[in-house]
């Protein structure tokens, strides 16, 4: 009874928002949508400040925000500090991880399999790739898909990787929480200077310099491998706290 | 028509958060729930024919069509919560096991 009356609710949910966003004429359908008419023009222009000239690739120098991909001009520069806040949810989230699961004295969880000598290496070598990866997503974040978040959630699969296949494993966890702290002090450190020297929480301090450059955007590529490092220590202190338990 | 795809998502994990009793359960609806809200927010920002809103050396001017950037930044951040709540979540549940030894809620109270 119960579970039809969930059925019955949800269905007539769904019947009202899908009816609703049917007739509504604010609401254009899939793929109509006018980008021009929107805020994110003025993000894909540059446009925010009133800078109207054309944006081009290898081109255009000292725009008021620098990366060639523009989800990264958003999440690290216009709205950077929507990502501060951002990542001290996943910093709480993770320190509750460790506050329930965490105890003074570790050791890793019994897994029901034990990998063989091939496992073990093959992991190991596999290891270093994704690594390596993670932090090419997490450098190129301003030029490229990805950035900080997909990046070092890579960093953590690589470690999830090693947990998995070695049964003896156990990372330096001490390591992490440093490298945790150390990056996210770094991040407020950046965005006060900012506001000592430039006038702004965040303030982008350094050059823009040219458009699709590596070496480009200011500070954007700084606070984005602080954001990767950030994350891949948060996640793989998250996946450790999970693969131990109490003990001796 | 994907817009409409994900409010079905987003109804199946309500139905499954009212209906299930497993813990590990209301976690994933959850997700799916979680999955579909953000789909519905990225799919507000497609345009036919758009190209990802990133400058290369091929897409190198602003006057190209490019699909609406701002809803993706705003769902990476809605992703990145999404985890630490999933994870915060499944650490209950493995304390909750360890104590009650079930993850089903009706059994939790018979002891």
């Amino acid at each position: 009874m119960k579970n039809f009356l969930a059925l019955l609710l949800t269905l007539f949910l769904g019947y009202m928002i899908m009816s609703w966003l049917a007739t509504n004429e604010f609401f254009p359908a899939m793929g109509d949508v006018d980008v021009t008419t929107r805020v994110s023009q003025k993000y894909i222009e540059r446009d925010v400040n009133g800078n109207s000239e054309e944006v081009v690739f290898g081109e255009a120098t000292n725009l008021e925000s620098g990366p060639a991909n523009t989800v990264t001009a958003i999440v690290a520069d216009y709205r950077s500090f929507d990502t501060l806040g951002e990542v001290t949810v996943l910093f709480v989230s993770s320190l509750g991880v460790a506050l329930l699961l965490g105890g003074t004295k570790q050791r890793r969880l019994e897994l029901n399999f034990h990998p063989n000598f091939m496992l073990r290496v093959g992991s190991r070598a596999l290891f270093g790739i994704i690594l390596m990866t993670g932090i090419y997503i997490s450098i190129h974040g301003h030029l490229t898909p990805g950035g900080g978040f997909p990046g070092g959630t890579m960093i953590a699969s690589s470690m999830l990787l090693l947990y998995l296949a070695d049964d003896e494993f156990r990372a330096k966890v001490k390591g992490f929480k440093i490298l945790e702290s150390t990056t996210g002090s770094a991040y407020v450190i950046i965005g006060l200077l900012g506001l000592l020297l430039g006038g702004y929480f965040l303030e982008n301090l350094l050059v823009n310099g040219v458009l699709g450059d590596l070496f480009s955007a200011g500070m954007i590529p700084i606070i984005y491998i602080l954001i990767g490092l950030k994350v891949g220590s948060e996640i793989s202190g998250v996946i450790d706290n999970f693969l131990t338990e109490e003990g001796v | 028509m994907l817009q409409y795809a994900a409010i079905v998502l987003i109804m199946l994990g309500l139905y499954g958060l009212l209906t299930q009793r497993n813990i590990i359960k209301i976690i994933i609806s959850l997700n799916i729930l979680e999955i579909g809200v953000n789909l519905f927010i990225v799919s507000v920002g497609f345009v036919t024919d758009g190209i990802a809103p990133i400058f290369t050396s091929v897409n190198n001017s602003s006057n190209l069509l490019f699909v609406d950037p701002l809803p993706q930044a705003l769902v990476l951040t809605a992703i990145v919560i999404g985890v630490g709540t999933t994870a915060l979540g499944l650490a209950l549940a493995k304390n909750i096991y360890q104590k009650y030894g079930t993850f089903d809620i009706n059994e939790m109270g018979e002891e």
